[in-house]
């Protein structure tokens, strides 16, 4: 599903429905100004669920979808809203989707729907969907909306996945439930599938993409 | 479902189970409000009488309208409803009776609709299955262990001005390295009292 999204987004980058802005936007959402790492919107969930790489793509499954629907839908309907209650029309949209989400997971994944626990229903107030409506939908025409939607959802995903990653294979050695590193020569640290190992996995993610994005953009980040 | 005492979770969301530490419930106005102590304990005391009155009104809702009508899957759109009315509501209130209380509280109020604690305090006491007295407990409890954690996390990052960090950790990143700090000392408590 992701990649018929992402190759019909490039075909209307050189179409145009989107205005040939497609791909910046794709780029700018999943990597530029990701929203986990640089923006520094959605901490709440990225810290909860990740302590095991499933739940974290599970997480971030939910989340692109959620984005994509409610920008879809914010867009649409962004000529018709009155301004002053374009908030909780918002908010409207966007619980309408996690509900969605959170039924389809009790009915096919009740597992992974118990351990995610209140975390599927937080999306609603997770910064980056409503502030992706707030700030892209409302000024853009649907298509590229949603193609908005869909790069900051993998960004965000993006961002999950690594930390997923780190703390599980820290945490247990194991990716999947599949024993990676040996236990004879590595012993499990506890301390990373807890509370402060999200903290510090978070704090050095962050300090790695600040690294990597180079000191010039350092300045509007303050 | 569980029997503990009301003021077994009060103690227990404060400490060993706090809501910002534990649950990771608030991080993003703990990170960016989290410069100065006096603004992080406005914040911190409009969150926790936001929390402990949304809990309260949630659960009345939950218990003796949603359940009795099967409409448990709209639970999500009625607890935001229900905040971003209350919080509206308080705002009004606020500025008619007490301008002072008013400029003290009154820009915190509408970042509290979308503080993510909120609405996950009221989840968990969904989740787990509490009674009214002991959501009212957790309402209240969760609420000043997040004042308790941001104050503080502020203390700490007026201190953290004088330090030299180095680059890439500047700012955000430095700041979740300490929350993780203070989520191992706070770890300290565990086994004193346990909710679940």
């Amino acid at each position: 599903m992701k990649k018929s999204n992402a190759a019909a987004c490039s075909a209307c980058a050189t179409k145009g429905p989107c205005g040939g802005k497609g791909l910046v936007t794709l780029k700018d959402g999943a990597w530029t100004v990701n929203p986990l790492a640089i923006q520094m919107l959605g901490i709440c969930s990225a810290l909860a669920v990740t302590s095991r790489l499933e739940s974290s793509l599970v997480m971030g499954a939910a989340l692109i979808f959620v984005c994509v629907g409610s920008n879809l839908f914010v867009s649409l309907l962004r000529k018709y809203t009155p301004h002053r209650i374009r908030m909780i029309a918002e908010v409207a949209i966007i619980a309408t989707f996690v509900i969605l989400f959170d039924q389809f997971l009790k009915a096919f994944y009740w597992d992974m729907s118990k351990q995610l626990g209140p975390y599927v229903g937080l999306i609603i107030t997770n910064c980056i969907v409503m502030g992706r409506a707030e700030a892209f939908a409302l000024q853009n025409p649907p298509l590229l909306s949603m193609v908005d939607g869909l790069a900051n959802g993998l960004g965000y995903a993006g961002g999950l996945a690594i930390i997923g990653l780190i703390r599980e294979l820290l945490g247990t050695g194991k990716i999947f439930g599949h024993a990676v590193l040996l236990e004879q020569w590595y012993t499990p640290n506890q301390l990373m599938i807890l509370a402060p190992g999200a903290f510090f996995t978070l704090g050095v993610v962050i300090a790695v993409f600040n690294a990597l994005r180079g000191p010039q953009d350092e300045e509007e980040n303050k | 479902m569980n029997g503990n005492s009301a003021l077994v979770i009060l103690i227990a969301a404060i400490f060993t189970n706090n809501i910002l530490l534990t649950n990771f419930l608030g991080m993003c106005s703990f990170i960016a409000c989290s410069g100065q102590i006096g603004t992080s304990l406005g914040l911190g005391t409009a969150v926790t009488f936001v929390m402990t009155m949304t809990t309260m009104i949630n659960f009345v809702i939950y218990h003796h309208v949603l359940v009795p009508l099967g409409l448990e899957h709209l639970t999500f759109i009625v607890f935001i409803a229900v905040i971003a009315a209350f919080v509206q509501f308080v705002e009004m209130f606020v500025e008619r009776f007490s301008l002072k209380l008013y400029f003290a509280l009154g820009i915190f109020l509408p970042l509290i609709t979308v503080n993510c604690a909120i609405l996950g305090a009221s989840l968990f006491m969904v989740i787990r299955e509490y009674t009214f007295t002991q959501t009212v407990g957790f309402g209240f409890g969760a609420g000043v262990g997040w004042a308790v954690a941001i104050v503080l996390m502020a203390g700490l990052r007026q201190k953290m001005r004088y330090s030299n960090v180095p680059k890439p950790f500047e700012g955000v990143a430095v700041a979740m390295i300490i929350t993780g700090v203070l989520a191992m000392a706070f770890m300290g408590f565990a086994g004193m009292v346990s909710i679940q």
